[in-house]
């Protein structure tokens, strides 16, 4: 008890009410309805006029105990909830969960599972940042672009549906494999819709990279050092803005990664604007993946040798991914049965999100605004 | 009853405003001639506002309400109308009450000297300009009112940040106001003038719109106060005080139903008013286009018909877009909406062309015309621009603004001293 309140205490909001004309500290709840806090995060800043002094946030209305329904479920049975933690790149969720089940099965999917795997991921990725730069924008006051990314990420949601037959969870992946095989003319659709896209980039950064007033709001707001990215575990797009070349893709290369050629953009201030223009070069990168897998799709078969009832050994596993908000782990138990003993999962956007209060103190409340999209969080995910 | 008849006749043929002419009568019908025709542009604005917007933004926009949402603004009008009218238990109920009134009374007494022809305005003061400054800017009143009186806390900073924002642009305003000013003194007599009419008499007479004027310094204190009308008026990108992203709606989050269109109203005739402001200083006000440079009857003839072929291009929209119209008979009423609402638009344009009628409609034409195309730009901001931080806007106004428009003031005055000693020694 005595733990919880020093958790809140620097923010003073045991006080009694003092007159108000007296006050010199106003203590503002944002949240959980508010249009800018991405879903239900609840942010309790104290304000200084308009400076922010500090702030909590509040988590948990989402909360659907994704993890406890894990232990619940076969293996197979609890693919598809992972869909819906981070609902934004919910492909991504469903390749590190299959990966990590792999790993702990020890059975690796065949190579053109494999390519279909990143081709999907990739086009997750860049629906993932087109819908964080709509939102971002939006909550910055330019409500155009966000009409033109969601134009545009219709077009990815048209391949999945196809896929798949779902737009937004789409439960695409098997472990072990894919379920389906890919559709007639899916590379040439795929093909379509990157010579689509790539002047649609242009389009997005001709409105916002140059414009003043998005370079006045974003260049150094809610800036972060490399060493403090660290210290907090954050990952992602928000790390390499700081300056710190780290991308699993790389680092720890999964499902075929490696057969792939990229760069990694990296930023230096770690700033708001540095991770825009970190978000917006990934989209190019995943394009120059999806070039490269597009036209390399081997034949054979898309599903592994996997027994029809899991049953792993007993025993631990950790595997992540990067996914387009940062690491995304799974750490799964085992204890011989059908269902996990324990599934953990370490969510890129709750441990950014810690990164919140030091990230806006001595800003303005405008501020808190722009750092909170910027940060691009899905409340889904956060809370699971 | 004789009398009566006499004093409403007694007006007609003047060459002076109603009220300047002290005719109660015709005053009266200005006053209403002036409000529906302001409640008319903001219901159009409305509208036009959402279709605008929308193309940009690579959709219809409203498109059930009439043939293309052409009802859309008055079916809003209806809903907010029937409304349930709330107030928070914990406001200021009086001040809650009367803050609507004061923010809509400020918008719509500017229109008092607004201009819209020689003899077209409901009465000239002397001091036209700075009557509609000041007025329009105790707006800002009702606004803290509205911020105060609601008892919460995001309409409190949305009301304070709204009157920081309107006390420090108003400075920038009045010295690009004074530079224009300045300018009508250019005459024989070396006396200026701040009557609205009086201005848009002296661009004409000295056959220069003021924008043009001693080039740049008439431009550059025209983009002043261009920059400073949107931020006056609280709109995108310096729409900081209704800010939805940060402050959900800012300074009206409570206000709901009537009272919250009439801020509604207020702010889009707000817009309008201080959209004359600028056309009546720097853009000839009531004047047509090169109004010296093509003078003479056949060019009198050629603008004289203006008016008319812009009504029936909008008639030629609508009849363009009955054609487009799904052929289905679910949309036979919207079609036939359409074509009516082309026929009453060409009609118009038809009586436009009567000489007669067209003599009369030019001024206000031109001056609507004008004014729409400061509405146009309104839009564009909006579908353009991200929305400026608050320290940002104060430094936009007082480091950048403010030191240019004394910058002009200065250049102006000592142009308007010398200009006569070089060019007429």
């Amino acid at each position: 008890m005595t733990e919880h309140n020093s958790s809140l205490s620097h923010l003073d909001l045991e006080t009694p009410e003092k007159p108000f004309l007296d006050a010199n500290e106003l203590v503002i709840n944002m949240g959980p309805q508010h249009p800018a806090t991405h879903g239900v995060l609840r942010v309790i800043l104290r304000l200084d006029g308009e400076k922010v002094l500090g702030l909590e946030c509040v988590i948990g209305y989402l909360h659907r105990g994704v993890e406890k329904i894990g232990e619940h479920r076969t293996y197979t049975m609890f693919n598809p909830y992972v869909d819906r933690m981070d609902y934004v790149a919910a492909v991504s969720n469903g390749l590190g969960y299959c990966e990590t089940v792999e790993k702990l099965l020890n059975v690796e999917a065949p190579p053109r599972a494999q390519y279909v795997r990143v081709i999907l991921t990739e086009l997750n990725r860049i629906a993932s940042h087109q819908l964080w730069l709509g939102t971002h924008a939006l909550d910055i006051g330019a409500i155009t672009p966000l009409f033109y990314t969601f134009r545009d990420r219709e077009e990815i949601l048209k391949i999945y549906e196809k896929y798949c037959g779902a737009r937004l969870t789409t439960h695409a992946f098997r472990i072990g494999g894919l379920q389906y095989e890919t559709y007639t003319g899916f590379e040439k659709e795929v093909k379509n819709f990157l010579d689509f896209f790539r002047p649609k980039i242009d389009e997005y950064e001709e409105l916002l990279t140059t414009n003043r007033i998005w370079v006045e709001r974003t260049k150094n707001v809610g800036a972060i050092s490399a060493q403090d990215c660290i210290a907090l575990g954050v990952t992602g797009p928000v790390l390499r803005a700081s300056g710190v070349k780290w991308d699993l893709r790389k680092a720890q290369p999964y499902a075929n990664y490696k057969n792939f050629d990229f760069d990694i953009p990296i930023g230096q201030n770690g700033d708001t604007y540095d991770r825009y223009l970190v978000r917006m070069a990934e989209m190019r990168q995943s394009v120059r993946i999806l070039d490269q897998a597009v036209g390399a799709i081997p034949e054979g078969p898309i599903m592994a040798k996997v027994p029809k009832v899991m049953k792993p050994t007993a025993g631990e596993v950790y595997h992540s991914i990067e996914a387009p908000k940062g690491e995304l782990g799974y750490f799964i138990v085992s204890d011989g049965s059908t269902q996990p003993y324990r599934v953990r999962v370490r969510p890129p956007s709750f441990v950014n999100l810690q990164a919140l209060d030091l990230m806006c103190r001595g800003q303005l409340v405008a501020d808190v605004i722009a750092v909170i999209g910027t940060l691009d969080i899905v409340l889904g995910e956060v809370d699971r | 009853m004789g009398q009566i008849i006499q004093y409403i006749q007694s007006y007609l043929g003047s060459d002076q405003t109603p009220g300047a002419a002290g005719n109660m009568f015709w005053v009266l019908v200005y006053i209403m001639l002036v409000f529906t025709g302001l409640s008319v542009a903001v219901i159009a604005m409305n509208w036009l506002e959402r279709k605008i917007l929308a193309h940009m933004q690579v959709r219809l926009g409203p498109m059930r309400v009439g043939p293309h949402g052409l009802l859309q603004p008055i079916a809003d009008a209806i809903k907010l109308l029937l409304k349930e009218d709330i107030m928070p238990a914990e406001a200021d109920g009086l001040i809650f009450w009367v803050a609507p009134f004061v923010v809509v009374l400020a918008a719509f007494t500017t229109f008092v000297v607004v201009p819209f022809g020689p003899t077209h305005a409901i009465t000239d003061m002397n001091i036209g300009i700075l009557f509609m400054l000041g007025v329009s800017s105790l707006s800002v009143l009702g606004i803290v009112m509205a911020g105060w009186a609601s008892n919460s806390h995001y309409p409190l900073i949305g009301a304070l940040r709204s009157s920081a924002q309107m006390v420090s642009y108003e400075v920038a305003m009045g010295l690009a106001v004074v530079s224009a000013v300045l300018m009508t003194s250019l005459n024989a007599e070396g006396t200026g003038t701040l009557s609205m009419i009086g201005i848009v008499q002296a661009q004409q007479a000295q056959g220069e719109w003021f924008i043009f004027k001693f080039f740049p310094l008439g431009l550059i204190a025209f983009f002043i106060f261009a920059v400073a009308m949107v931020a006056e008026t609280n709109r995108a990108p310096f729409d900081l005080a209704e800010a939805e992203s940060e402050l959900t709606a800012g300074f009206h989050t409570e206000y709901s139903g009537f009272r919250w269109s009439l801020f509604f109203l207020a702010e889009y005739s707000a817009m309008i008013a201080v959209s004359s402001i600028a056309v009546t200083l720097w853009l000839g006000g009531w004047l047509r286009p090169f109004p010296n440079l093509l003078s003479g009857t056949p060019w009198e003839q050629i603008f004289s018909v203006f008016p008319g072929v812009t009504f029936l291009f909008f008639a030629a929209m609508c009849f363009y877009n009955t054609v487009r119209m799904p052929k289905h008979p679910l949309f036979r009423v919207q079609t036939i909406g359409l074509a009516g609402f082309g026929v009453v638009l060409g009609l118009i344009g038809l009586i436009l062309f009567v000489p007669a009628v067209s003599v009369r409609i030019q001024d206000i034409f031109w001056f609507a015309a004008k004014v729409s195309g400061f509405m146009y730009m309104y839009i564009w901001y909006r579908g353009t621009f991200p929305r400026y931080r608050f320290d940002q806007l104060m430094q936009m106004g007082w480091k950048v603004l403010l030191p240019m428009g004394l910058g002009v003031l200065i250049l102006t005055a000592g142009v308007a001293l010398l200009q006569p000693m070089i060019w007429h020694p």
